[in-house]
């Protein structure tokens, strides 16, 4: 059973999937939908966020979310100020909310941010008026990843309830993880984490997912593998012996991936270390998704910046 | 006219099915009359769509020729979506399909009511990132007037004077329970399904 829209979405921000209801989930992809379109034609652009300023405040290196969430933007009119850690005076010592205040002094309706300290976003949210968009908090959560990633198998698919999804690497470094196990299970489908036992957090079963310390077993009956970057820049300590040996044990292979479903999804957040986490043969074969992921990727970033997009006032008559 | 009370709420029938029919045949006729060449229809969500199919349909039984129909969605280029709209309460979108290139082309957009014009505007401005049309007409099957913008129909199914504060209210088969147009009177003053 598909899940039925919610009217709008309850909050001015999206700092994260845990505080979201299964219908608003289930409107910012339907909108997603429509909005794959605006790319297929010949002006890949509409105005109706003409006037509207996003502020992407990136504290952390990012290219293709920061890239796809600009592209989103710029499809839809908004004009763009772009902030980086290293560019910026956050570099010479200047505080988050000292930054907000500045930036909130520029009258943004929005402000996209990845920052490498968790709940960031959601203190950022309670201080400005304008939107927030959690475009990934440290290891917390990374909202707009975990929705493409939805919207694709739901493209692919037709459903998510009741799929068999397979999330396998560092889990415990990984926010695409975390957000991802709290969309699917709140759509009803059936999450399978796969990580070595340095690199699965306790706990996480509470987040209604099942837990797997080999990869083999977990693949049975997969509709969709999603594999994880080894976040080597996460890794403080020597987790596990030697990325020669992470392949061995965790790498998905072909062999691997016949264990899963024919026609299983093969999915990636990136970026990808080929030869780490995932075999080339896999990543680029027929059941890979990975390039589509990121074009989903831009329309899922127009739907929240549209759905969130809504002032206050009455609403002018129209025929 | 009294605003929202019950004794000024009446509904009165502008046209039933018989008459919506007769009329639709008549704005098809209109249109081959208009246009030799090959003419494509687009229909405006919501109650454009199915109207844009039923004229289609009426031409190709009488001219002998294929009608390409498309729908057009023109909710991400109206001028009320932003801060003027209630929070977090945004239009839901719609698929917006041409089933052909439209270069070259002359394009009827089909609405079922003309009302403050805003609607056709965004419509214009909508189609026109889609390509450059011979031509393009406007069709409606009711024109209630209250314009608000400098546009006019080319194809009109019935003129309909109205208060602001009436409702028109078109009901199509595909849409809807019922068939005919109503006048809602009493009413906050638009088209209902807008």
């Amino acid at each position: 059973m598909a899940t039925e829209p919610a009217g709008r979405l309850s909050s001015k921000d999206l700092v994260g999937i845990a505080p979201l209801q299964a219908g608003e989930i289930q409107l910012i992809l339907n909108t997603a939908a429509e909005l794959l379109e605006v790319a297929r034609r010949p002006i890949k652009k509409v105005p109706t966020l003409r006037g509207h300023t996003v502020v992407n405040l990136f504290m952390e290196p990012s290219t293709r979310t920061r890239f796809s969430f600009e592209v989103a933007e710029k499809r839809l009119s908004a004009d763009t100020l772009n902030f980086s850690a290293s560019a910026s005076s956050v570099s010479k010592g200047e505080t988050l909310f000292d930054t907000a205040d500045n930036l909130m002094a520029m009258a943004p309706d929005f402000i996209v941010i990845r920052h490498p300290r968790s709940g960031a976003p959601h203190r950022l949210a309670k201080r400005v008026s304008a939107s927030v968009i959690n475009a990934g908090d440290g290891i917390n959560e990374h909202p707009t990843q975990a929705l493409l990633d939805a919207f694709t198998m739901q493209q692919r698919r037709g459903r998510l309830d009741g799929l068999k999804v397979v999330i396998a690497g560092d889990i415990r470094h990984s926010r695409v993880a975390r957000s991802n196990t709290y969309l699917l299970t709140k759509m009803g489908a059936d999450v399978h984490l796969v990580a070595p036992a340095s690199l699965m957090p306790p706990g996480i079963e509470s987040l209604g997912a099942t837990t797997w310390l080999r990869l083999e077993p977990a693949l049975e009956g997969a509709d969709v593998v999603m594999m994880l970057r080894i976040q080597k820049e996460r890794q403080q300590q020597c987790n596990f012996p030697s990325l020669r040996e992470y392949f061995d044990f965790f790498a998905l292979t072909p062999q691997r991936l016949r264990l899963a479903r024919p026609n299983a999804l093969v999915m990636h957040p990136g970026p990808m270390n080929r030869g780490v986490e995932i075999d080339s043969e896999v990543a680029d074969g027929d059941q890979s998704v990975i390039l589509e992921q990121v074009t989903n990727g831009v329309a899922i970033r127009m739907a929240i910046l549209y759905l969130l997009a809504g002032g206050h006032g009455e609403s002018a008559s129209h025929s | 006219m009294t605003k929202g009370m019950s004794a000024g709420l009446q509904r009165v029938q502008v046209l039933d099915r018989v008459a919506m029919e007769r009329t639709l045949a008549r704005m098809a006729a209109e249109m081959v009359e208009h246009d030799a060449g090959p003419i494509m229809l687009v229909g405006i969500h919501t109650r454009g769509v199915p109207l844009a199919s039923k004229l289609a349909t009426l031409i190709e039984a009488t001219s002998e020729r294929t009608v390409p129909v498309g729908t057009l969605d023109i909710t991400l280029y109206r001028d009320d979506v932003g801060p003027w709209r209630p929070a977090h309460s945004q239009p839901v979108l719609k698929r917006t399909h041409l089933p052909d290139s439209i270069d070259g082309v002359t394009v009827y957009l089909v609405d079922d009511v003309l009302f403050t014009g805003r609607t056709v505007r965004a419509a214009l401005d909508s189609l026109l990132d889609y390509g450059r049309p011979r031509a393009v007409r406007l069709a409606v099957l009711i024109d209630r007037g209250h314009r608000e913008l400098p546009i006019a129909a080319d194809v009109v199914g019935k003129t309909v004077p109205t208060g602001l504060h009436e409702d028109v209210q078109v009901r199509l088969d595909d849409v809807d329970a019922e068939c005919g147009v109503w006048i809602q009177k009493g009413g906050k003053g638009g088209n209902d399904g807008d």
